[in-house]
């Protein structure tokens, strides 16, 4: 309730959702409640399957049709949601509630021209045709687009992820609604385009007075968008408050789990491990008469299990469910702190050495060069990450270095020896020392195989083990990533997604691979599930000195886990460095571009730097410097005229760009007088 | 490091979704009324003479008696029982239709593997030629062939096979130019798998749900085909009780005046086949709509 006695634009009072599956009720939400108030930002943050898609979905009854609410009620701006007749629901969806989903592709009709489709909006209430037009082209002005003419006579496919976000965020916004659910609105897009996508909302928010309430997985994203934050935990709030008492004081050993599994504060992995949640979300509708917590709780007592713990109240508006809250900084850690990295001899032949790697596709008669001449050498032992933008050609550059794409010019060599470009004509031998783990896991182990036939097929290809011999390694690799033995003889879909990751970790490892290209290879985890994943790679890296080539755009990652770090921009080599220096500073203005836009949970400060409009087609690179059409810190004709060398600027540190690195240093130390001291 | 427990696998999960799949087709009207239709067919041919009330090949009756007391669908103009003929009449094309199904299904999947496998120029040359063969009418072909080779079952087995090939393929390149861009596939190849390795161990097995649902609309497809074959003549040859052998015998007697309103001869047979193809097509509807959802 708001002190001013308006009606909150939201509020839940013990709601119970199930869903019906196989005949039985599963219980998803239990008694959740709380209250988002005018002009609030609420933000719902949780692991998949806690239930925070399901309330998103109960406050619009939109739960599918094996869903329902059992008990408790739903407010909308005063209004008795489950009271409503399907004439009225329909009235409040149309003028009241809106909401963003993660997929904004998804959300658009695919064909329908955009101006169709906003005025969609307003033809709804009864508005004219033509002022509905007028009143498009307005709404698609309040979100920052810039050619509204053009844009409003495409088809949704002919725009970018982040375009067609901010056009379902207008059509959100087109009537006003008392309340808007935004649910992971920007999880699909680039840092950079989510950093800007975060800011209009925030910046629109702020302007139409409008209630949000804010779904995400990611800490850092609610700590910029929200005030106040509830932790969801097996359909049930455990925690609730003001972002800032959540982050630094949390009351509930799930949220002090969850905020302990995220690399931040430049830790990296020769400071120490991540720790992790262990165990597994309780199934769906499973009973749970004690705490919801409690299997996976460091703290569990006898009491935890038999008795659900009250909302305890902690000051005026921080809530927490758990019997021990005074105790939840003293959570223990389930992975003891320190941990051995391995170490790298940089006086030794590099392990892979890549020289000048070009790739080229031709597409309708058009040549995009996707890698454009890219060198490093790897050393045994090291990680190197490969940050960008989608559309850098990160990803093209690991699978030519693969051969899985045959590079068009350019080589790899492998232990000083030329390996051919196409994995066809590369000997087993050189297959087997370049290996990969994939960003989804449900797609790169085959559906049809068990556990035992996917590790078994490897084992005899990589290692050339077959029969007992291979079942015994079978077995020792499955240790070796802390796969169950059970787990053995079941499917992939029987898995979670950390598990499934698991297997193919152990997929790669099964031979003794030199180079593990590893993309974005937590990307699709949970938070909780990617700590224990980073730990077990970096783990097995000391045990196999294995080298890694570490892609992932999440900036925190790359920093635990990289020894030495490439930025890449359309296909070239921008910044490469050691970790600390690539993140330290002083940086090519891209990495300080892309370092900007990371949402943290350490605390703001930093300000973001816009980078003008998209990342150019690698059809048409722009002349000169690729960077320059974005660049904040352009210098003027010398960076449109001439491409900067890659060069050393400072022992180990390569850079490319015309701003001498005194000068980078001089004008970035400016602002980072503002950014806060890295976290405890 | 993180203890993996908690949440025990349960290893008969894939059998729980196989027995779902089948329970959903058992609880599927559609296929129910399916099933009964064919396996009623497949009952009688498989029987035979034991259930029917006279011998089909009999000809002691008074020829072209009309439908009722002791000759449900009468006799035909050499004095056969309609009622018995047509019973039995289902045997032939319960032998040929699947047979042909098959060959057609075995040898477009190889070619919608290797085709959408491959893709390049293996995938140009071969879809071309698909094309070209698709827009040749299927009688066509199939009597140019019969006339060529010969009538007998073997060659009417073949000739429909083959012409369902390019048709099958095109489904099944489909599934595999979607399958072979997920990462398992990859995966494969980094290991230095080989081609047909890759082809027929992992990606054959993601794609048997939709080759599952062409096969069925197929067969109903070859029985239409087998008993169009056979009413011009390249199937079953008098006297067999075959349906489509029976209509083509005793169709002209439709339209001579002297027999006008003979219908019964031509009727019953030809509704026969036309049951059997709803049925089948009956049961492909049901079984798409489960593997598809």
């Amino acid at each position: 309730m708001t002190a001013d006695g308006a009606a909150p634009a939201l509020e839940l009072r013990e709601l119970d959702v199930a869903y019906r599956i196989r005949g039985r009720d599963r219980q998803v939400l239990r008694g959740v409640t709380f209250t988002v108030a005018p002009a609030e930002s609420y933000g719902l943050v949780g692991e998949s399957g806690c239930g925070k898609s399901t309330t998103a979905l109960s406050t619009v009854q939109y739960l599918p049709r094996n869903g329902r609410v059992r008990s408790g009620s739903i407010h909308i701006a005063g209004r008795d949601v489950l009271g409503l007749s399907y004439a009225e629901l329909r009235r409040l969806r149309a003028t009241q509630v809106s909401m963003v989903y993660q997929d904004p592709s998804q959300a658009l009709n695919p064909s329908i021209k955009i101006g169709n489709q906003v005025a969609e909006v307003f033809r709804v209430r009864g508005i004219a045709s033509d002022e509905a037009e007028d009143r498009s082209s307005e709404v698609l002005r309040r979100v920052q687009i810039a050619d509204v003419g053009s844009v409003l006579k495409r088809y949704p496919h002919q725009l970018s992820g982040g375009m067609q976000q901010r056009v379902v965020i207008a059509m959100a916004l087109a009537k006003d609604p008392a309340l808007l659910i935004l649910d992971e609105p920007t999880t699909g897009l680039d840092a950079t385009v989510e950093a800007e996508v975060l800011d209009l909302i925030a910046q629109l928010q702020a302007e139409f007075q409008t209630s949000v309430l804010f779904i995400s997985h990611n800490l850092g994203v609610i700590r910029r968008m929200c005030e106040r934050v509830g932790v969801l935990y097996a359909g049930r709030l455990v925690e609730e408050g003001p972002v800032e008492v959540i982050l630094q004081d949390p009351r509930h050993p799930y949220t002090v789990g969850l905020i302990r599994c995220i690399p931040r504060g430049g830790v990296r992995k020769d400071h120490g491990r991540l720790d992790t949640i262990p165990g597994f979300l309780p199934m769906l509708g499973e009973e749970l008469p004690g705490c919801v917590f409690a299997d996976r709780c460091g703290l569990v007592r006898e009491v935890c299990h038999t008795s659900e713990p009250p909302l305890h109240r902690l000051g005026e508006r921080h809530a927490s469910r758990c019997h021990f809250h005074d105790e939840a900084h003293e959570l223990p850690r389930v992975i003891p702190e320190n941990l051995e990295a391995a170490s790298i001899d940089r006086s030794a032949t590099p392990l892979v050495r890549v020289a000048d790697l070009e790739k080229t596709f031709h597409q309708h008669g058009h040549a995009i060069r996707a890698v454009a001449g890219v060198s490093m050498s790897i050393w045994a032992g090291e990680t190197v990450g490969l940050v960008g933008e989608s559309g850098s050609g990160k990803t093209t550059f690991a699978r030519a270095l693969l051969g899985l794409v045959a590079p068009t010019g350019g080589s790899v060599e492998v232990d000083g020896r030329t390996v051919p470009p196409k994995l066809g004509q590369r000997s087993q031998q050189d297959v087997r020392s370049l290996q990969i783990v994939f960003q989804n896991p449900d797609s790169a182990l085959n559906r049809r195989h068990t556990v035992r036939r996917i590790l078994r097929r490897a084992l005899k290809k990589l290692a050339n083990l077959s029969g007992a011999g291979a079942e015994q390694r079978l077995l020792e690799l499955a240790q070796s990533v802390r796969l169950a033995e059970r787990y053995l003889t079941v499917r992939p879909n029987q898995l979670s997604g950390g598990l499934k990751q698991r297997v193919a970790i152990a997929r790669a490892f099964s031979g003794t691979p030199r180079l593990v290209v590893c993309d974005e290879p937590t990307s699709a985890l949970d938070v909780s599930v990617q700590a224990a994943i980073l730990n077990l790679l970096v783990e097995l890296q000391t045990m196999r000195k294995v080298a890694y080539l570490f892609i992932s755009h999440d900036l925190g990652v790359v920093r635990y886990i990289s020894d030495r770090i490439v930025v890449l921009y359309l296909g070239r080599v921008m910044e490469f460095g050691p970790a600390e220096v690539v993140f330290e500073g002083p940086h090519h203005p891209y990495t300080e571009a892309l370092l900007s836009a990371l949402p943290t949970i350490d605390g703001g400060g930093r300000e973001r730097i816009k980078l003008a409009g998209e990342i150019p087609s690698a059809a048409a690179p722009p002349p000169g410097c690729v960077f320059q059409t974005r660049c904040h810190r352009k210098l003027g004709a010398i960076c449109e005229e001439q491409a900067p060398p890659l060069v050393e600027v400072e022992q180990g540190h390569l850079m490319a760009c015309h701003i001498p690195i005194e000068e980078l240093r001089r004008l970035q130390a400016e602002k980072a007088v503002e950014r806060v001291p890295a976290a405890t | 490091m993180s203890t993996v427990s908690v949440a025990a696998p349960r290893p008969s999960e894939a059998r729980i979704a196989r027995r779902e799949t089948l329970q959903q087709l058992l609880r599927s009207p559609t296929f129910i009324v399916g099933i009964a239709i064919v396996g009623f067919w497949v009952f009688c041919a498989l029987f035979g003479s034991s259930v029917t009330p006279h011998d089909p090949q009999d000809q002691s009756f008074t020829p072209l008696l009309k439908p009722g007391g002791n000759h449900f669908f009468g006799t035909d103009t050499l004095g056969r029982d309609v009622f018995s003929r047509v019973l039995v009449g289902a045997s032939d094309i319960l032998k040929v239709a699947p047979l042909a199904t098959l060959l057609g299904i075995a040898g477009g999947t190889v070619i919608g593997l290797v085709t959408g496998y491959f893709r390049g120029i293996v995938d140009d040359a071969v879809s071309r030629v698909v094309d070209a063969w698709l827009a040749l009418p299927l009688i066509v072909i199939a009597v140019t062939a019969l006339v060529a080779l010969g009538v007998s079952t073997a060659t009417l087995i073949v000739v429909i096979g083959v012409v369902f090939m390019p048709i099958v393929s095109r489904t099944v390149r489909a599934a595999v130019l979607a399958e072979r861009q997920l990462e398992y596939v990859q995966a494969a190849r980094l290991r230095g798998e080989r081609a047909p390795y890759v082809m027929f161990v992992e990606i054959l097995p993601n794609v048997m749900a939709p080759i599952i649902v062409e096969a069925t609309v197929r067969l109903g497809y070859a029985i239409f085909a087998v008993a169009g074959l056979t009413f011009l003549g390249f199937g079953p040859q008098p006297p067999s009780p075959d349906w489509a052998a029976q209509v083509s015998e005793n169709y002209q007697l439709v339209n001579d005046t002297a027999h006008q309103g003979n219908y019964w001869t031509v009727l019953f047979p030809g509704a026969a086949v036309a049951s059997m193809i709803v049925g089948v097509n009956l049961i492909a509807d049901a079984i798409a709509r489960v593997l598809q959802r």
